[in-house]
C-alpha cells in the first residue's frame, strides 16, 4: 500500500513567476523510506511542506495514510512527524522542557509526556543534555532533539527535511545512526537530501529532483549502474604516470583518464576497497609511491551529469524564505 | 476545550522563558521605571501643571500607556523569532488549535504587562503619584492598560508574521510606536503642537487612553485637547471602541496570516 502519494503537484511563487514545482509526482510504499535527491531550489522543502500541510500547492493532489492533506490538514497532522531543516524548537527552553511541552500540544497528559519526553531523550543520547537549554547543544544533538520531538506520537508516517544539512561529519554520522534505528523500526520515512550517499545509507529508493520535476527514481543500485559507481583516484609523480595509467587500467577494467595537470589517474571501479588495495600492491611492486590515492562515491553532480548532462544547479529561488541557522551547506 | 488547552500550554511556555532568562524580566521592567524616574525628575521640575501634587500625577497615566504601547514591539518580534527559527512550522504541523500559538503569545506578553505595570506602579507611589479615586477605579484603569496592551500586541502578531526579515520587525514596531506615543497627550499638553498634529493627537488612541487613565486615577485631563471634542470629551468610550476596532481588524487578519505563514 502506498503511504505518501502526490500527484501533479504544481506550485508557484511570486504571482506565478517562479515554479517551485512543476507536475511533481511521487509515492512512497508503506514502512520504506524514500529519499528525495536534488540540489537546493529543485523543489524538495516545498513538497515536504505540502505533504506534510503547511502549504497548499497551486493544483494537484497529495494523500498521506489515505488522508487528503488539502482537504483534511487536521487528521494528517495527527499522523505524521516532521522534522526540518531548522531544528525547530525553542532555543531557550531545555531539551526536556521542549520535549514535555510538545507532549502536551500533542494532548499525552501531563505524566505521559513526561515519561515519552524521558524515554525519547534516552533513546537519542539526550539525557545528560536534558536540563540545557537548547542553545548550549551542538548542531548534532539539536538535530536529534528536533527529531525526538517529531516522534513524540510515533507518527504514521514521518518526514525529514534535510536531516543533516549543516552538521558536521561527525554529527552527520550519529544522525545516520539514529535514523537507521528508526527505519528498522519499519516508519514510513520521506526523507530529502543533497548527498546521493546519505540517500545511498538510508534510502530504499531514490527519487531525484531537479526544477520541480522527477527525473529519475530507482534503488540506489540502479541509479549508480546509471551514475557509473565508485572512482579510484590515484595521484603520482611525473615520471609514474604512465605505468599507474595501466595499472589502473588493468584493476579497473575500464581504460582510465589522466587528467595530466594534477597528475590524476581515474577509473571507475565496481569492487570498492578490494580494488583499492590491489591498486596499492601493484604500484608498490613497480616500485611507485602514491602521493594521493582514494575511492571517491559519485557526489550529487556526477548523478545530475549522468542524467541530466549538466551539473546540479542551485536555483536561486530557494523555496518560502525562512533564513536563518541551519544553514544550507554550499557544495 | 482542546483550544484552551493548547493556548494555555503555549502561555505557560512563554512564562517558562521568562524564568529562563530572567534578564528579560528584569529589564523589561527596569527600563519603564527608568522612565517614571526621568521623566519625573528631568521634566517634572519644569512643566508648571497647576495639578496639585504636581507633573509625576499626569505623567504616570502617560507612563503607563506608552509602556503597553511597547506591548506591539514585544509580540512582533517574538513571533518573528519563532519564524525565524522554523518553530512556527513544528507548531502548525502538530494536530492543535490553530489560533492557539498566537492567543497563547498575546496572552504571555499581557502576563507580562501586569509585571511591569505592577512595579511601575509601585515607583510611582514612591515618587509622589497618588491616584485620588480610590483602588476600585484605579484597578479599573489597570484594566484598561491591559486591555490596550492586549489589542495592540494583535498589531504586532500581524507585523511579525508578516515580516520577512527579523531586523525589520523591530524597526517598524519602533516606527509606529514612537510617534504614536509621542503625539498625544502623555507627556506635554497638545496644545503647543501645530494644528494639524493637535488634531492627530486628539483622535490618536493613545491621547483617548491616557485621558481615561487620568479620569480613572481621579485627576483633570490637563494635557488633553480641543474642549468639546468627542474624544476629548468621551475618552473611556472612544478607547473601548478603539480596542474593539484594532482587535476587530488585526485578530482576523493574523490568524489568516498564520495559517499561511511562510507560504
Amino acid at each position: 500500500m502506498k503511504s505518501v502519494i502526490a500527484e501533479a503537484l504544481v506550485k508557484t511563487y511570486d504571482k506565478g513567476n517562479v515554479k517551485a514545482l512543476d507536475n511533481l509526482n511521487l509515492d512512497v510504499e508503506e514502512g520504506t523510506v524514500l529519499g528525495v535527491l536534488g540540489p537546493n531550489g529543485a523543489g524538495k522543502t516545498t513538497t515536504v511542506r505540502i505533504l506534510s500541510t503547511l502549504l497548499r500547492p497551486d493544483s494537484g493532489r497529495a494523500t498521506v495514510a489515505g488522508i487528503d492533506v488539502i482537504k483534511n490538514p487536521d487528521k494528517v497532522r495527527e499522523i505524521i512527524g516532521l522534522s526540518g531543516q531548522y531544528a525547530a524548537v525553542d532555543e531557550i527552553l531545555t531539551g526536556y522542557d521542549n520535549l514535555v511541552m510538545f507532549g502536551q500540544l500533542y494532548h499525552l497528559g501531563k505524566k505521559q509526556s513526561i515519561a515519552r519526553a524521558n524515554e525519547l531523550l534516552e533513546r537519542f543520547s539526550l539525557t545528560d543534555a536534558a536540563k540545557r537549554p537548547i542553545k548550549n547543544y551542538s548542531g548534532g544533538m539539536r538535530r536529534r532533539l528536533d527529531l525526538a520531538a517529531s516522534l513524540i506520537v510515533k507518527p504514521k508516517v514521518l518526514f525529514l527535511d534535510e536531516p543533516t544539512t549543516g552538521l558536521d561529519p561527525r554529527g552527520r554520522q550519529e544522525m545516520w545512526g539514529v535514523i537507521q534505528e528508526l527505519v528498522k523500526g519499519g516508519v514510513t520515512l520521506l526523507l530529502t537530501t543533497q548527498y546521493l550517499e546519505e540517500a545511498d545509507q538510508l534510502a530504499d529508493e531514490i527519487a531525484v529532483i531537479d526544477t520541480g520535476k522527477v527525473i529519475a527514481r530507482g534503488t540506489s543500485d540502479a541509479l549508480k549502474k546509471q551514475v557509473g559507481g565508485e572512482r579510484l583516484e590515484v595521484v603520482v609523480d611525473q615520471q609514474h604516470v604512465a605505468k599507474t595509467v595501466e595499472i589502473v587500467s588493468a584493476v579497473s577494467g575500464h581504460a582510465a583518464t589522466v587528467d595530466e595537470g594534477l597528475r590524476l589517474i581515474m577509473a571507475p571501479v565496481s569492487t570498492g576497497s578490494a580494488a583499492l588495495v590491489e591498486v596499492l600492491r601493484s604500484l608498490d611492486n613497480a616500485g611507485i609511491h602514491a602521493l594521493d590515492i582514494g575511492l571517491k562515491r559519485p557526489s550529487l553532480d556526477d548523478v545530475f551529469l549522468a542524467l541530466t548532462g549538466h551539473v546540479a544547479e542551485e536555483h536561486k529561488e530557494e523555496e518560502p524564505v525562512l533564513t536563518g541557522r541551519g544553514r544550507k551547506a554550499k557544495k | 476545550m482542546s483550544a484552551v488547552t493548547d493556548t494555555y500550554i503555549i502561555t505557560r511556555r512563554q512564562l517558562q522563558l521568562l524564568t529562563r532568562v530572567p534578564e528579560v524580566l528584569i529589564f523589561s521592567t527596569i527600563q519603564p521605571i527608568m522612565f517614571v524616574l526621568l521623566f519625573r525628575y528631568v521634566f517634572g521640575g519644569s512643566i508648571q501643571t497647576g495639578q496639585p501634587g504636581g507633573y509625576v500625577q499626569l505623567l504616570m497615566p502617560g507612563i503607563f500607556v506608552q509602556t503597553v504601547a511597547f506591548t506591539l514591539a514585544g509580540t512582533a518580534s517574538g513571533l518573528a523569532e519563532d519564524m525565524k527559527k522554523g518553530l512556527i512550522d513544528r507548531f502548525r504541523s502538530l494536530p492543535i488549535s490553530q489560533s492557539a500559538l498566537v492567543v497563547g503569545r498575546t496572552l504571555g506578553d499581557s502576563l507580562l504587562n501586569i509585571v511591569v505595570l505592577t512595579a511601575m506602579g509601585l515607583t510611582g507611589l514612591l515618587v509622589g503619584w497618588r491616584p485620588s479615586s480610590g483602588i476600585g477605579h484605579v484597578l479599573l484603569g489597570f484594566l484598561f492598560l491591559l486591555g490596550f496592551g492586549y489589542a495592540l500586541s494583535w498589531i504586532g502578531a500581524f507585523v511579525g508574521l508578516s515580516a520577512k526579515d527579523f531586523r525589520v520587525v523591530q524597526n517598524v514596531s519602533f516606527l509606529v510606536t514612537f510617534p504614536l506615543t509621542f503625539l498625544s497627550n502623555a507627556f506635554a499638553p497638545t496644545t503647543g503642537m501645530p494644528r494639524v498634529l493637535q488634531y492627530f493627537a486628539e483622535w490618536n488612541p493613545v491621547s483617548t487612553m491616557v485621558a481615561a487613565c487620568r479620569e480613572l486615577f481621579g485627576l483633570e485631563n490637563q494635557f488633553g485637547a480641543t474642549a468639546g471634542s468627542f474624544p476629548s470629551e468621551h475618552p473611556l468610550v472612544t478607547s473601548l471602541f478603539y480596542m474593539v476596532l484594532i482587535m476587530a481588524i488585526f485578530v482576523p487578519l493574523s490568524l489568516r496570516k498564520y495559517r499561511k505563514a511562510a507560504g
